[in-house]
């Protein structure tokens, strides 16, 4: 029943938020739902695998073999939190921002939220297909609305690039569908169907373009910046910390055991676009004034090493991914929340236009280069332990160019030190000007919520077992896939 | 049977109730009016009536007429379909003229068409409901009387109307001088290897024929026009009910009479379909009227409903009963609402969710409908479209040209959305009934209710 709760309690509280006017009521109706649902998702987190009440199934279109059968295991277990935990912070951080018609602002995020968990959860691929779209189309009546001055074409694209991305996800699940034995578009059969080389290939490209798009990885990365620049940042916060997470997390669930071999043929190629748009996107980071451009391309770079890790393909990298999905999406939602409040505070994200803010404001200032460090993955930060364990992977890779690899991750590495630190010597650092000489520190409700962030920070900094305890199974099923494909090719 | 009877009844009845009510006076118009629509509810009634077994009049008609599941189930749609039609629009057919009883008596005796091409078994029968459904439709389009493009829509529409009826008597000529019978099963049953020359060339006009009809490309050229130029209630009844028929006509036809032969034709069908793809939705990218949008968006439409025809398989027919009702709801819906507009650019949509945010919301869901989004009967038809042309074999590109053009269509779609939605419009008073507004719901609603639960539709087909 835990699934079940969790698409619904936002979907109802959702559709009823369009019906409360009153700005405070629906502020607060928010943040209790999304509170009730962080409940839930804890609950479901706290059941051992197997339980009955972590799976279910029901009847939707059997005519065509399709059911509403969904289930939350390890992978689901973790990215629901992310999702569950996001929302109550990002309520929490835009408190005070207030919008117009804000009854539809907050029904179209939790609406948006129903969407990305039905996603989380899903183990058919029709109703997969259906929470991608569900999650999508809120996002782009958020943006477009209440987003910044060209949010319109802006939005447009981000929307006609991923509805491009789904659709040909869509012929993929169709093709694999169509060469599934029982016809049905259950998880267990799509993970059992029998592709030959060239098949294989097809739905892999067909389905990996979608994810590619939803991630982004270069050079389809194209509309990102740009939106997350132009979103509302309340939206911006669930776009890059959680939204994005589909990508990597539709390639675990449904490309790698569906069709591993072409996963395992095409993973040099994919890494290589993943490590070029990793560099790239920390150079272009470098020459970024605007704090929200800055922080999007940071987001691309991390993303481009979380795909690369995927397609490392072993058990180290995986499981390192896996806990990188949860701790990415908390850190970056840590760095939005700070952004935030500067652009709150100073009408502006120019950091050629800020300084000196840590005298003014120290809590402030503390906060965010805690969030800052686990962003460029220092140890003691929940982000380490994945980055070490991807970088493991990447390093012991069946592919014969691993060293090239490493070398070129661990410079988008270095480079991401280069601009975070960068942003937060001349944004917190140096004389303060005439902008920022009269700010003022936090208030408890956003140092609460940057104060949650900094403690799982340290938390599963130290001690990340919490997490690698949920995915282990996931990754090494994964894992098997690939061991097979490689004794099957090695047999040869 | 039930259905086909009532209609042309019915047809007469509006004649004669246009003489006795009179004329002009405000309360006939009413009457006349819910005469009309008590018509539609009694036929959608009698034909659901005789899908669960009750037939009230039976004629023999020697196998010419055979009313199965998908004649009936599709008749169904169409007169539900009419009936929203009625529900929304019957105001507004008011003002097209004088003539009003005339209209709906018109409206009566294109359903007896509908019922005629759904459930031909006799080429002959196919020519009399293609026919009996043209003639009313040029009135119709002309019947802005005072009006030059209404009048040029209908010599237009009438003269290539006509064209394409001559290219349809011409092919059923032909294949009745090799085959010696016009029944469709008998003709289906061929088996010789090689069909013969005066085969081949009568299944190619009769595919013109059908192209003509249901505005596929190149022989849309009459499409835009005719549905610009014909008063927007009636493009409204024809871009939807009316073309759902027609598609409904050719698959019937195809699937009994010539599915032997389905390699012959398939690549030429899958020509013509991407053809028409590409056609609609490059065209409708820029228009500046939503009228002539909707009218490319038809066309655009009726490319992904040809996708049903190429496949030719129970998918495909069920798909394709599903499109007709997803497409024509929407589409209804979408036309309802234009009507009431003023401005028919897409600017005229300006701010239109501010002042309306009923009728705008509603739109939206229509809209996305057309656009295939998930949750909406659009994306479920299109998603069997799609089903049925990947189990038919190796047809990859087919499907990825459709769903990029599909993509395309958001593009247009969503012009309409962003000015209800992101820009700011003056308020333009409206004149919109309860009635209206509660049945643009009830299509909303079953716009989704049919994107989330299709069997609801599709259990019918099997009963």
């Amino acid at each position: 029943m835990i699934p079940v709760l969790l698409i619904l309690i936002p979907l109802l509280t959702g559709l009823a938020a369009f019906f409360i006017k009153q700005h405070k009521a629906i502020r607060t109706w928010s943040l209790v739902v999304s509170l009730l649902t962080l409940g839930v998702s804890i609950i479901g987190l706290s059941l051992k695998e197997g339980s009955m009440e972590l799976a279910f199934s029901g009847e939707w279109m059997q005519t065509i073999g399709s059911s509403f059968s969904v289930k939350l295991d390890g992978m689901g277990k973790l990215l629901c939190l992310l999702n569950a935990i996001a929302y109550p912070l990002v309520i929490l951080a835009t408190w005070n921002s207030s919008y117009k018609k804000a009854n539809n602002f907050f029904a179209l995020m939790l609406l948006a939220q129903a969407g990305m968990m039905g996603v989380f959860l899903a183990t058919d691929a029709l109703l997969f297909y259906f929470f991608w779209e569900l999650a999508l189309i809120p996002m782009y009546f958020l943006c477009s609305q209440w987003g910044g001055e060209k949010r319109i074409p802006v939005t447009f694209k981000f929307f006609i690039y991923t509805f491009i991305g789904s659709l040909l996800m869509l012929l993929g699940i169709l093709f694999v569908y169509g060469k599934t034995q029982d016809h049905s578009f259950s998880m267990d059969a799509f993970y059992s169907v029998v592709l030959s080389r060239k098949e294989q290939t097809i739905v892999f490209w067909l389905m990996f373009v979608a994810f590619a798009i939803k991630m982004p990885i270069f050079p389809l990365h194209t509309w990102q910046p740009d939106t997350y620049e132009q979103a509302p940042t309340a939206t911006t916060m669930i776009l890059s910390g959680v939204m994005v997470k589909m990508g990597v997390f539709g390639l675990l669930r449904w490309l790698f055991p569906v069709v591993t071999f072409a996963s395992f043929q095409w993973a040099d190629f994919i890494t290589i676009m993943a490590l070029i748009g990793v560099i790239y996107s920390s150079l272009i980071a470098i020459r970024q004034d605007d704090l929200k451009r800055l922080i999007a391309y940071s987001s691309i770079a991390h993303i481009g090493l979380m795909c690369a890790a995927a397609f490392a393909q072993n058990l180290s990298s995986l499981q390192g991914l896996m806990i990188q999905m949860f701790n990415h999406g908390i850190n970056i939602i840590g760095l939005w929340i700070v952004v935030e409040l500067i652009e709150r505070q100073f009408g502006t994200r120019k950091i050629s236009e800020l300084g000196g803010l840590a005298q003014k404001a120290p809590v402030l200032a503390i906060l965010l280069v805690i969030v800052s460090l686990a962003n460029i993955a220092l140890p003691l930060t929940n982000s380490f332990p994945g980055e070490f364990l991807i970088f493991n992977g990447i390093f012991s890779s069946q592919t014969k160019y691993n060293v090239w690899f490493i070398v070129l991750a661990g410079m988008g590495i270095i480079l991401g030190a280069v601009y975070t630190l960068n942003m937060i010597r001349k944004v917190f650092y140096g004389n303060t000007n005439e902008l920022t000489a009269s700010a003022k520190d936090i208030t408890w409700k956003e140092k609460m919520a940057l104060g949650i962030i900094v403690l799982i920070i340290f938390v599963l900094g130290v001690y990340p077992q919490l997490l690698l305890n949920e995915t282990s199974a996931i990754a090494e099923t994964i894992f098997k896939k690939f061991e097979l494909v490689l004794r099957s090719l090695q047999k040869q | 049977m039930n259905a086909l009877l009532l209609s042309a009844i019915f047809g007469v009845i509006m004649l004669f109730s246009g003489l006795w009510l009179k004329p002009n006076a405000l309360g006939s118009k009413a009457a006349v009016r819910n005469l009309a629509i008590a018509g539609m509810v009694i036929l959608l009634l009698v034909n659901i009536l005789e899908m669960s077994g009750t037939v009230f009049i039976n004629i023999d008609t020697k196998g010419m007429i055979v009313f199965d599941n998908f004649s009936l189930l599709f008749n169904s749609i169409a007169f539900f379909a009419t009936l929203i039609y009625g529900l929304l629009s019957a105001r507004d057919i008011e003002k097209v003229g004088i003539n009003y009883a005339e209209y709906f008596a018109l409206i009566f005796f294109i359903l007896c068409g509908i019922t005629l091409t759904s459930s031909f078994k006799s080429l002959l029968i196919l020519f009399l409901g293609i026919e009996i459904i043209s003639i009313p439709l040029y009135i119709l389009t002309g019947s802005d009387k005072r009006n030059l493009k209404s009048n040029e829509a209908s010599l237009k529409y009438f003269l290539m109307g006509a064209f394409s009826t001559g290219l349809l008597l011409m092919g059923i000529a032909l294949i009745y001088g090799d085959m010696g019978t016009f029944n469709t099963v008998t003709i289906g049953a061929f088996t010789e290897t090689k069909p013969s020359a005066l085969l081949i060339t009568g299944t190619l006009l009769l595919l013109f024929a059908m192209a003509f009809k249901a505005s596929v490309a190149p022989f849309h050229f009459w499409t835009p026009d005719v549905y610009d130029g014909a008063p927007t209630v009636f493009t409204s009844f024809m871009a939807t009910i009316v073309k759902a028929a027609v598609f409904i006509a050719f698959i019937r036809l195809f699937d009994d009479a010539f599915g032997f032969q389905q390699k012959q034709w398939q690549l030429f069908i899958g020509i013509v379909t991407v053809a028409t793809l590409f056609i609609g939705n490059i065209t409708a990218v820029f228009q500046q009227s939503v009228k002539r949008m909707l009218a490319y968006s038809s066309i655009a439409q009726a490319g992904f409903m040809m996708l049903s025809l190429y496949a030719m398989n129970t998918d495909a027919k069920e798909g394709l009963l599903l499109y007709t009702a997803a497409y024509s709801l929407a589409t209804l819906g979408i036309f309802a609402v234009l009507i009431k507009m003023k401005d028919y650019t897409f600017d005229g949509f300006n701010g239109f969710a501010k002042h309306q945010p009923l009728l705008a919301a509603t739109t939206t869901i229509f809209l996305l409908s057309l656009a295939g989004i998930p949750l909406t009967a659009g994306f479920i038809s299109k998603f069997y479209m799609l089903k049925a042309v990947m189990s038919s074999g190796n047809n990859l590109w087919l499907v990825i040209f459709a769903v990029l053009m599909a993509a395309i269509s958001v593009y247009y779609y969503f012009r309409v959305i962003q000015a209800m939605y992101f820009k700011e419009g003056p308020d333009q008073p409206m004149n919109v009934s309860p009635v209206f507004k509660w049945t643009l719901v009830l299509v909303a609603v079953l716009v989704i209710g049919l994107g989330v639960f299709p069997n609801m539709l599709l259990n019918w087909f099997y009963f």
